[in-house]
């Protein structure tokens, strides 16, 4: 949810339905409510209700839609533009919603993005989102909120996504076990496993640590970019291996539903050996996969 | 710094050495009516802007002379549009002379009269100062054109330019015409062409290619200069833009890719020896391999040929090797004539006669 123009399509478009950030341009403004399904992980299917913002239909749905909106909230995302006029219009409806939110389905995990960083002036941006997220939090209160700041033309889109997905996902833990256990065999300095549809980020392993925090939206942002471009030529994106004098990285579909990252630092590890780990992997986590979501 | 660290191809060139190895490097020559796009062409092709970062772009008060340290060590001359270069004052043979491609951008959306009068004067001015300088006429900015359009444009000036031409006599002047835009792969397609003219071993590295694609079953194969993604020659198969962009979008993310994880290698030394396979759902293989510092060669080539990857390993490496030798004979004769050129210096400075620097 959030104000009319703050961009929730344009997010929705670009991480779930393949839009470049240019085209988002061309979206026209969403009518009431539009719910989508999107199959995540193959089994996890997100229902994801974008709200149009106009003032006309945020009336409506404290008022007579309030049950049928604010029912069984897993998640509330609530978008926020930076280059806002009216703040305290914004503060206003939002409180309307956290109060909805309360009565109706109080175990939901709020999430604040402050979108259209873009905007700001680079040497501004950390003061202009610290002042936003305290207001934010006082204004909360009891409910705890996660911001995020936000931009459809960086990878910090991905690293917000990324993050609500990573709070959806039953058992991750398990899963980052059994990465870890996969990082050791095959002797990796890190892997990484991304969803295949959105190249959102659900876990990872992480055994030397590479010091640049931001590297896994930048990977899933230039995979998605490229993955764009792969589409134009009638292929699709499937395997890829980079090496370098020092590294060696190789990104390949795990299961149905998910992609890995294997980076290696070790020159003299063949690339056919990791490939064939890879492939043995494959199984483990079809597996892993299936018993944790037939549950 | 000593004369032989600069003899290979080593980017540090100091400015006042300029005027010794001038005449190894191939000028490139941007040339244009004001706001024709010229700077932000220069932008977008050499120093990695995005195209609506261009949109900031002040005009350009000066010459502005830009040395690309690439494969190729060319020049990129971007005249100030509103600069009468024609004035007396002006040194006609010293700014043609030694010019390899002149370029000239001509505004699409704007009322190109004007720009095809000061392309025919250029054009004239030009070829009688030097007549090997091959002529490349950019129709700029199409990108606001509709394809109907497009085409209607290119042969009007097309048309205008080579009747004007013919009546000043001048009927063997060739020019090329390309219809560029910055917001897609054309400007770079342009560039590769206009580039491809001024590099004197392309006939060898197109023969190479083409010994290499027959003999592994490659279905097409680009020599790309990995700065500015210009390609800087491929094999006499038929290039679709596709897979020209596919390439390039490529290069993108490998370099993109590596920033993050090659990091620690910048104390390190490089061996040059960058690898990368992608492979698509449609049964395409994309094969890199970095030939030297600046070139990459990349491949297109089929998942059943690519069952033999050990094969096509050894027959870039093959390539490899003798591309080197090609561009080794080229830097032996320019260090020849460098310790020639240093030789003349010492002299020079011995009868203190080197003092204008």
């Amino acid at each position: 949810m959030g104000k009319s123009g703050s961009g929730k399509t344009s997010m929705r478009s670009i991480i779930f339905s393949n839009y470049i950030a240019r085209d988002t341009r061309r979206l026209g403004a969403t009518i009431d409510v539009e719910h989508s399904h999107v199959r995540f992980l193959g089994n996890l299917v997100l229902n994801l209700w974008d709200c149009g913002g106009q003032e006309a239909f945020m009336e409506n749905y404290f008022a007579s839609q309030r049950d049928h909106i604010f029912k069984n909230v897993e998640v509330l995302i609530y978008v926020f533009d930076v280059e806002s006029r009216d703040v305290e219009k914004d503060m206003h409806y939002y409180q309307s919603c956290l109060e909805a939110i309360l009565t109706n389905s109080k175990d939901a995990k709020i999430f604040c993005l402050i979108h259209k960083m873009d905007l700001v002036q680079e040497d501004q941006r950390d003061k202009i989102y610290n002042e936003r997220v305290l207001e934010l939090q006082t204004r909360s209160l009891p409910l705890q909120v996660i911001p995020f700041r936000t931009s459809i033309w960086d990878e910090t889109l991905y690293k917000a996504w990324s993050s609500i997905v990573y709070s959806l996902i039953p058992n991750v833990q398990l899963l980052e076990s059994h990465l870890d256990n996969f990082a050791k065999i095959c002797e990796a300095d890190e892997i990484v496993l991304f969803e295949r549809m959105t190249f959102l980020v659900i876990a990872h392993s992480t055994r030397v640590d590479n010091g640049d925090v931001h590297r896994f939206e930048k990977i899933s942002n230039i995979i998605k970019q490229f993955k764009l471009s792969c589409s134009r030529t009638q292929g699709s994106f499937q395997s890829m291996e980079v090496r370098h004098s020092n590294f060696a990285g190789f990104i390949d579909y795990l299961t149905g539903n998910t992609y890995v990252m294997v980076i290696m630092s070790d020159p003299t590890i063949q690339s056919a050996a990791t490939l064939m780990n890879i492939s043995i992997a494959r199984k483990h986590f079809e597996k892993l996969e299936g018993a944790q979501f037939s549950k | 710094m000593s004369y032989s660290d600069y003899g290979d191809n080593d980017p540090i060139y100091g400015d006042d050495l300029a005027d010794e190895d001038r005449e190894s490097r191939p000028r490139l020559m941007l040339m244009g009516l004001r706001r024709s796009g010229k700077s932000s062409i220069q932008r977008v092709v050499f120093h990695k802007m995005t195209p609506t970062e261009t949109l900031f772009l002040e005009s350009t008060s000066k010459i502005n002379k830009d040395n690309i340290h690439s494969f190729i060590d060319f020049q990129v001359w971007d005249f100030p549009g509103q600069m009468d270069f024609f004035d007396p004052t002006f040194d006609t043979t010293a700014i043609f002379g030694e010019v390899g491609a002149l370029v000239f951008v001509i505004d699409s959306q704007d009322d190109y009269m004007e720009a095809l009068a000061r392309l025919h004067s250029t054009v004239v001015a030009a070829y009688r100062v030097n007549p090997n300088i091959t002529f490349e006429v950019f129709i700029h900015k199409v990108d606001g054109l509709s394809e109907d359009y497009k085409i209607d444009t290119q042969r009007d000036i097309q048309q205008t330019t080579t009747d004007e031409l013919a009546d000043a006599g001048l009927e063997n002047v060739q020019l090329a015409f390309y219809l560029t835009s910055i917001y897609d792969h054309s400007i770079f397609e342009a560039f590769s062409k206009v580039i491809q003219k001024l590099i004197p071993q392309l006939p060898t590295l197109e023969n190479l290619l083409n010994i290499l694609c027959a003999n592994s079953g490659i279905e097409k194969a680009f020599l790309f200069d990995v700065i500015s993604k210009i390609y800087i020659a491929t094999d006499s198969s038929p290039v679709d833009s596709q897979s020209y962009e596919i390439c390039s979008d490529m290069i993108d993310v490998i370099i993109d890719i590596s920033s993050i994880y090659g990091r620690a290698a910048i104390g390190a030394k490089r061996n040059h020896e960058a690898f990368s396979v992608i492979k698509m759902g449609n049964g395409t293989v994309l094969y890199l391999r970095e030939v030297n510092k600046y070139l990459a060669l990349i491949c297109l080539l089929r998942a059943e040929t690519f069952e033999k990857q050990g094969l096509i390993d050894y027959n870039v490496h093959c390539f490899k090797e003798a591309m080197d030798q090609v561009f080794e004979l080229k830097r032996a004769e320019r260090t020849r004539r460098e310790m020639e050129a240093n030789q003349l210096l010492e002299q020079q400075q011995h009868n203190g006669l080197y003092g204008h620097g």
